[in-house]
């Protein structure tokens, strides 16, 4: 999983058919002090994130069909939860992100 | 998944069995800033998508599911034409 945060949203009528219905938003990928890491990525939404959000994204193809709830689904990208804080320890003492 | 930008099509007459009557398309990934990102890639289209068009694709081996129950051997699939798509600034 990785932490990113919702920069958009996506609209596709014409899409396959597994994937009708499902909310589809652009998220950038975070490093643990929140600057962008690589390329944004399209996730299905499965827990309600909206745009400026903080989210958990799983990368895997299972994962993300089961953050659906459909089998054998054409995604590889789900975000399945809303960040509320993140706390890690560095020599210098513990950083938290709201 | 990514976005990306159809920039033409392949054709190829010996091919897997799977693989026949399905469209080969090249593929510019874009970053949400509608940059190009990373290197150009060949992905099989499940949508009926054309050049020019803006689409999002999956990777990996979910990338057969939209052909279900044949499983030809691809590892990018287009799964969805982009109508439009908002970015933060």
């Amino acid at each position: 999983m990785l932490i990113a945060r919702v920069v958009g949203t996506v609209v596709s009528t014409q899409k396959n058919r597994k994937l009708e219905g499902a909310k589809l938003l652009l998220v950038q990928p975070l490093t643990l002090d929140e600057q962008p890491r690589g390329v944004t990525l399209l996730a299905i939404d499965s827990v309600g994130a909206g745009v400026g959000e903080k989210v958990l994204v799983v990368i895997e193809g299972k994962a993300a069909g089961d953050a659906l709830g459909r089998k054998a689904a054409a995604v590889d990208a789900a975000i399945i939860g809303i960040i509320d804080a993140v706390s890690y320890y560095e020599a210098s003492g513990t950083i938290t992100h709201g | 998944m990514q976005l990306a930008r159809v920039m033409g099509e392949v054709v190829a007459t010996i091919k897997d069995p799977n693989l026949i009557g399905s469209k080969l398309l090249v593929l510019q990934p874009i970053a949400g800033s509608g940059e190009p990102v990373g290197r150009t890639l060949v992905a099989l289209d499940s949508v009926g998508a054309g050049v020019g068009e803006h689409v999002f694709f999956v990777r990996g081996r979910e990338a057969a599911f939209p052909f279900y129950p044949a499983e030809p051997p691809t590892d990018a699939s287009i799964v969805g034409i982009v109508d439009h798509w908002n970015m933060e600034k």
